[in-house]
């Protein structure tokens, strides 16, 4: 069996590891290094479940290569924020019940941080062109997308 | 003293912000696949590439020579050991691996374990079958076909593809009804097959220890104890020796109710190599293998006055199960509670007949986001009346506002046998119809078309019953349709409450917190609520059908005044009055007249366990089970407005309005997402989502590239009303909330584009609405079918 | 959801890569922005012996429009690049195109170039390559050829690559006179193929066409070039009788199968449509005219 060794910077830290060439990025993150606050949702590369941060762009991890991601930055939901240190689209999420099961939201809150970083005062057009990469089926999206929008808010006033 | 706030400490009524997010919002969920156990091997399925097949050959041998392939389990393994069917919860069989014949695109052939689902899936490749393909049968009408095909061959003294007929009504009074009548209107159509999908699919870890003899499975599913009962069934096992655990479950919507044959694949796999064994499906085996929804073939005729009031109805379903009878559903309604139909109209008699068939298709026939079969119900009530309207040249809104049950006519008993227990029907529809802009509309709409675009407006007025059961009438094989809840309040006031329900989504670790709250004044934030698992929580019938507020609520309600009362008892020893002289307040009980000399709710819980008086029992815990008198009838009342390119059949949605009344909301915020999340369903089904076949029995729809689920971008803003009718028998006056917008919604949107197509005489197009099928009814004048088999060149 | 088990390289230069390609042929597959390759991956609908990884080739992630007013797209260049592109200004069909591929996150990951290559008969950009008269360029053993539109899609997911090259530009000609272009999709939700697509695109000067590409998405066994419908723009203005007449000819072109997407007739009367849609209806087209 072929393995590579590469060294993936996640959530700021350098993890060297071996992996097979076709290990996806999502099961490295689940099983090799415990991440699990990254879910699969869809073989097809639509649901978006899987959404990571790669050098600042979501990505859907079941669609990269984890050797792919040698040399690369990646950022989690665990890297987006802590319990004592929430990130405002965190907090957003939970003031505005922008998720039910839970499943899709790490997806959903990386898109976001993305999208606040490019536009932090986006309309709800904005926020919606930029989530429809990600599915959920229990908000209805009404709620997430004011979610965003109030993290924008928060972010800007922090500012 | 200032009495307690009960907003404040997060009782009824409050908008409280979810406890489950706390660990959502920063990754720390705990679904079944973040589950790692020692020496744990995975599991995956090799399906049926075909639809109908007789299998000539398995050949593993390549399979089981990969190295890190630990097993190759197949279906004459299985039968070895008597396992290779099992009981589903309609009383029919299913194949848990397939022996003689695949009858089924997706149906599980052989499992292979591996060190790594890699590897399992390797080993899946290498498995060599040989089919004799057979011909497909994919609607009721090809079932039922003079020398069709015998899909259950396997079955004694099945000699056709009929599962079932079935009738409900008064035949007799209905056609006397018809012979009075002024005019009858029909209509036909086809809701089609969907698929609850949630994002997360199926899965399990078996984890059997020889050495205890005690199997532990965590798993996927809105019903543990009902699994515990299957499995111990099905593998023979003492029950007592079998623990489910549910954790976190990233959405159900029904799917996650029945039994699986991965579930049970795992199980075994697990005994016979003595190591946990985890499957996780993908999401094609999700789709074109697992609970399905609808289906089915309606025909109507309403018998009607000139003066615009409903007779009677006659409704003919044919309903289409798939492969096996696999229904989740109370054992004693065959076709579900399609005879809630009509419910919110006042009109003296219907009759409905139904007939059920096999097809090669997926089995399941759950109830997604929906009370068994009442989201075919409502549609097709909804589709009905406003043919009917349309018929007598009478406005939608009004026609409806004739026939709906009037405020002083509850509690009412419909033809079918329900009885309605509240509701302020034509308050709802007022207020629906302000917030549309009924009025200015047909001036909108002739604006409109002067610039090529029609706009529609649809309306969806229903109540739906909502909290199976009661015992008398509703059970899953026997077991009656009750639920439970266990509450102990520890020394200091904190309590844990565990139900015989099971969240995936709902938030009810945040809503039963207020219940017992509501009921006790112990603030929600102390109170831990615990689910899912079936060594510790009491025996319920899980979460569905939007159940679990009106049955599980309810016991979360009595429990904790059964607490109360035990409160009351240790109130009086430590105030030193007798009990009847003591008051209650909201968590605080005091002297009758002397409203200063009290005890709180957690002085009273300290007492219990340090103070008790000579001869009480200590410890302050009790569980209740709830067996309602009745379903809930929420009502409600949703309109769409849309507008449709004639030229592509593209429609889209103007605004969207819901009147919702579904009782005392114990959280609105809450109760308003699963508001939404049932309108996007309902959005959904009318657009886009839905799973048909080809003539070779090959499911279209077997992956999220062509099962399609709106996102952000198409679905639109939704407006909610809301109108509160309390239960009269519901311990807190709530009623089911979480389908209604499912149930409901669809017909809204339908309705109007239907409405928006008025002038082409087009009566019908069968959802999805697809811009081709509304391109085709404009342009031919012509109703367009969306029955199976897909049209191909 | 799990590959089979494939070799890999990440090789650091064109060189390298084309010294696998030379090596390997068609057991070696190029992987670029993977948004088509890793999902035929996980489905096991595609097993190569070798993947050539390209994305650590330095220079290959860019978009430039030359003096002349082409505009070079390279092998790494993300749909998102082009998307949020201020570069495009004079090449509307482009700009109108990149937002429509499939979704906000796959655009972060996918490429212009391979998605061309990737020949899938509902894919978009080679419908838009074929409005704009595109040409491919390839490199390989026998030095760099530029591969016209036409000639790049040879059928369903098939391309006319040789078994040792590497695509590595896509190369849109600047416009003669005003720029004028739409895309125009019909998707069922974003994220969708195309149900129909339909690429325009059209210079011309003082109203007058000067050269016209219109091509197809999703009503063939490849995308189609209907060559007849834009020969009918040339010379021209825009005027309502040209456009019936070009969409008439585009209709006729297609070749629309019946499918669960919509039925044939349907179809064609959508590239009907949306011919006539993307030369009237456009903002930048009545500039044009």
């Amino acid at each position: 069996m072929e393995e590579r060794r590469i060294t993936v910077t996640v959530n700021g830290q350098d993890q060297t590891v071996d992996i097979e060439p076709r290990l996806l990025l999502a099961h490295l993150l689940r099983e090799g290094l415990a991440l699990t606050g990254t879910h699969i949702g869809c073989d097809t590369t639509n649901c978006g479940a899987c959404t990571v941060l790669v050098d600042g762009r979501p990505v859907k991890s079941c669609t990269m290569l984890a050797v792919q991601a040698d040399g690369h930055e990646v950022t989690t939901v665990e890297g987006l924020g802590t319990s004592s240190e929430l990130n405002p689209i965190q907090e957003g999420f939970k003031e505005e019940h922008g998720l039910q099961c839970g499943f899709c939201t790490s997806g959903m809150m990386l898109s976001a941080a993305a999208l606040l970083k490019e536009n932090p005062n986006p309309s709800e057009e904005d926020v919606r062109w930029a989530l429809s990469g990600n599915l959920c089926r229990c908000t209805g999206y009404q709620n997430i997308v004011k979610s965003v929008l109030w993290a924008a808010e928060k972010m800007r006033a922090s500012v | 003293m200032a009495p307690l706030d009960e907003i404040k400490i997060g009782g009824l009524g409050s908008s409280r912000k979810r406890v489950e997010d706390d660990r959502f919002i920063v990754g720390r969920g705990n679904y079944t696949d973040d589950i790692k156990l020692p020496g744990m091997l995975h599991m995956e399925i090799l399906r049926s590439p075909v639809a109908h097949a007789r299998i000539k050959s398995i050949d593993t041998s390549k399979a089981q020579a990969i190295p890190g392939v630990r097993l190759v389990l197949t279906g004459e393994m299985m039968a070895q050991r008597n396992l290779a069917w099992m009981p589903t919860l309609s009383y029919d069989t299913q194949a848990v691996l397939a022996t003689d014949k695949v009858r089924f695109q997706g149906q599980e052939v052989a499992c292979v374990v591996a060190d790594d689902p890699y590897i399992a899936k390797d080993g899946c490749e290498a498995i060599v079958v040989e089919y004799e393909t057979l011909p497909a049968i994919v609607s009721p009408v090809q079932a039922l076909a003079e020398g069709a095909p015998l899909i259950r061959d396997d079955k004694e003294g099945q000699n056709d593809n009929v599962i079932f007929r079935w009738e409900v009504g008064d035949k007799e009074r209905t056609d006397r009804a018809f012979a009075s009548a002024d005019k009858v209107s029909t209509l036909e159509l086809h809701y089609p097959r969907s698929h609850p999908s949630p994002i997360e699919c199926c899965g399990s870890i078996a984890d059997y220890n020889s050495a205890t003899s005690k199997l532990t499975v965590y798993m996927t599913t809105q019903a543990p104890h009902i699994i515990r009962a299957a499995v111990a069934l099905v593998a023979e096992l003492p029950e007592h020796m079998i623990r489910i655990v549910a954790p976190d479950i990233g959405g159900g919507f029904g799917n996650k109710v029945p039994v699986y044959p991965g579930y049970v694949a795992s199980i075994l796999c697990s005994i016979l190599l003595g190591k946990p064994v985890k499957w996780i499906e993908d999401k094609t085996g999700n789709l074109i293998s697992t609970g399905f929804a609808r289906d089915m073939y309606l025909r109507s005729e309403m018998a009607l006055s000139n003066a615009g009031k409903i007779l009677g109805v006659r409704i003919h379903a044919d309903s289409d199960h798939g492969a096996f009878f696999s229904d989740a559903q109370p054992s004693k309604f065959k076709i579900g509670l399609l005879h809630s139909a009509f419910g919110c109209y006042d009109f003296p008699a219907g009759h409905i007949t139904a007939q059920g068939t096999y097809t090669n298709k997926a089995p399941g026939g759950v109830a997604y986001r929906c009370s068994f079969r009442v989201t075919e119900a409502m549609f097709f009530q909804e589709r009905m009346v406003q043919a009917a309207a349309a018929d007598l040249g009478m406005d939608q809104a009004e026609f409806r506002r004739k026939n709906l049950v009037r405020d002083d006519q509850f509690p009412y008993r419909t033809p079918f046998g329900f009885l309605l227990d509240s509701g302020q029907y034509e308050k709802c529809l007022d207020i629906g119809l302000e917030a549309i802009g009924y009025k200015e509309f047909k001036a909108q709409q002739a604006e409109a078309l002067a610039r090529g675009r029609r706009l529609g407006i649809g309306i969806s007025t229903m109540t739906e019953p909502l909290g199976a059961g009661n015992s008398r009438e509703y059970d899953i094989l026997g077991i009656k349709m009750f639920d439970s809840a266990e509450l102990r309040v520890h020394p200091t006031g904190k309590a844990i409450l565990r139900t015989g329900a099971k969240s995936q989504g709902q938030g009810h670790e945040t809503t039963w917190a207020q219940i017992v709250s509501h009921e006790l004044g112990i603030p929600a934030a102390d109170i831990l609520v615990e689910e899912g698992d079936t060594d510790t929580a009491p025996f319920g019938m899980g979460t569905y059908a939007s159940r679990s507020t009106p049955v599980a609520g309810a016991a979360v309600a009595m429990v904790s005044r059964k607490i109360r009362a035990k409160a009351r008892k240790l109130a009086a020893h430590l105030l030193e009055v007798s009990e009847e002289d003591i008051e209650w307040e909201l968590g605080r009980f005091y002297v009758r007249g002397a409203q200063d000399r009290g005890v709180s709710i957690q002085e009273c819980a300290m007492a219990a366990y340090a103070n008790m008086p000579d001869g009480m029992e200590p410890g302050l815990e009790n569980n209740a089970y709830y067996d309602p008198p009745n379903l809930t009838w929420p009502f409600a009342c949703y309109i769409a407005k849309v507008e449709v390119d004639p030229e592509t059949g593209v429609w889209d949605v103007l605004k969207m309005v819901a009147v919702d009344d579904c009782g005392v909301r114990i959280n609105p915020m809450i109760v308003e997402g699963q508001i939404m999340g049932g309108l996007t369903e309902a959005y959904a089904m009318s657009n886009m989502q839905f799973q048909t076949y080809d003539a070779d029995g090959n499911c279209v729809g077997a992956n999220y590239m062509d099962y399609l689920l709106p996102t952000s971008w198409e679905t639109p803003g939704f407006e909610l009303h809301e109108v509160v009718t309390p239960c009269p028998h519901h311990p807190i006056g709530a009623k089911g909330v979480g389908e209604c917008a499912a149930v409901g919604g669809p017909a809204a949107f339908v309705n109007a584009v239907m409405n928006a197509l008025e002038d082409t005489g087009v009566r019908n197009i069968d959802m999805p609405l697809l811009p081709d099928r509304v391109w085709e009814a404009i342009k031919y004048q012509r109703d367009v079918s969306g029955a199976p088999p897909v049209r191909t060149d | 959801m799990y590959p089979s088990r494939f070799h890999y390289e990440a090789p650091r230069s064109l060189d390298d890569a084309l010294d696998l390609k030379a090596a390997h042929g068609d057991d070696a597959k190029v992987l670029a922005g993977g948004q088509s390759l890793v999902p035929l991956l996980k489905l096991r609908f595609a097993s190569p012996e070798l993947l050539v990884d390209i994305n650590n080739i330095p220079a290959l992630d860019y978009h430039v429009v030359d003096a002349d007013g082409t505009l070079r797209v390279g092998a790494l260049c993300r749909h998102a690049d082009l998307e949020r592109s201020t570069l495009l200004g004079k090449h509307p069909t482009m700009a109108a195109a990149a937002p429509m591929i499939a979704d906000p996150i796959v655009r972060n990951r996918g490429t212009l170039v391979g998605s061309w290559c990737h020949a899938d008969p509902q894919g978009d950009w080679a419908s838009v390559m074929l409005a704009l008269g595109a040409v491919l360029v390839v490199d390989g053993p026998g030095g760099r050829r530029q591969i016209p539109a036409s000639q790049v899609v040879t059928g369903p997911f098939q391309n006319s690559l040789r078994p040792d090259e590497i695509a590595i530009e896509a190369r849109i000609p600047g416009a003669s006179g005003t720029a004028a272009g739409s895309y125009l999709k019909l998707e069922r939700r974003v994220g969708d193929f195309a149900t129909v697509g339909v690429a325009v695109a059209v210079d011309s000067s003082g109203g007058t066409v000067s050269r016209a590409g219109i091509a197809l998405t999703g009503v063939g066994p490849a995308n189609i070039e209907a060559t007849a419908a834009a020969q009918a723009l040339v010379g021209k203005r825009l005027d309502a009788g040209t456009i019936e007449q070009a969409a008439a000819l585009a209709a006729e072109a297609a070749q629309p199968k019946t499918d669960h997407r919509g039925s044939a007739e349907y179809k064609r009367h959508i590239v009907h449509t949306f011919v006539t849609r993307g030369l009237g209806g456009n903002g930048a087209v009545h500039a044009a005219a």
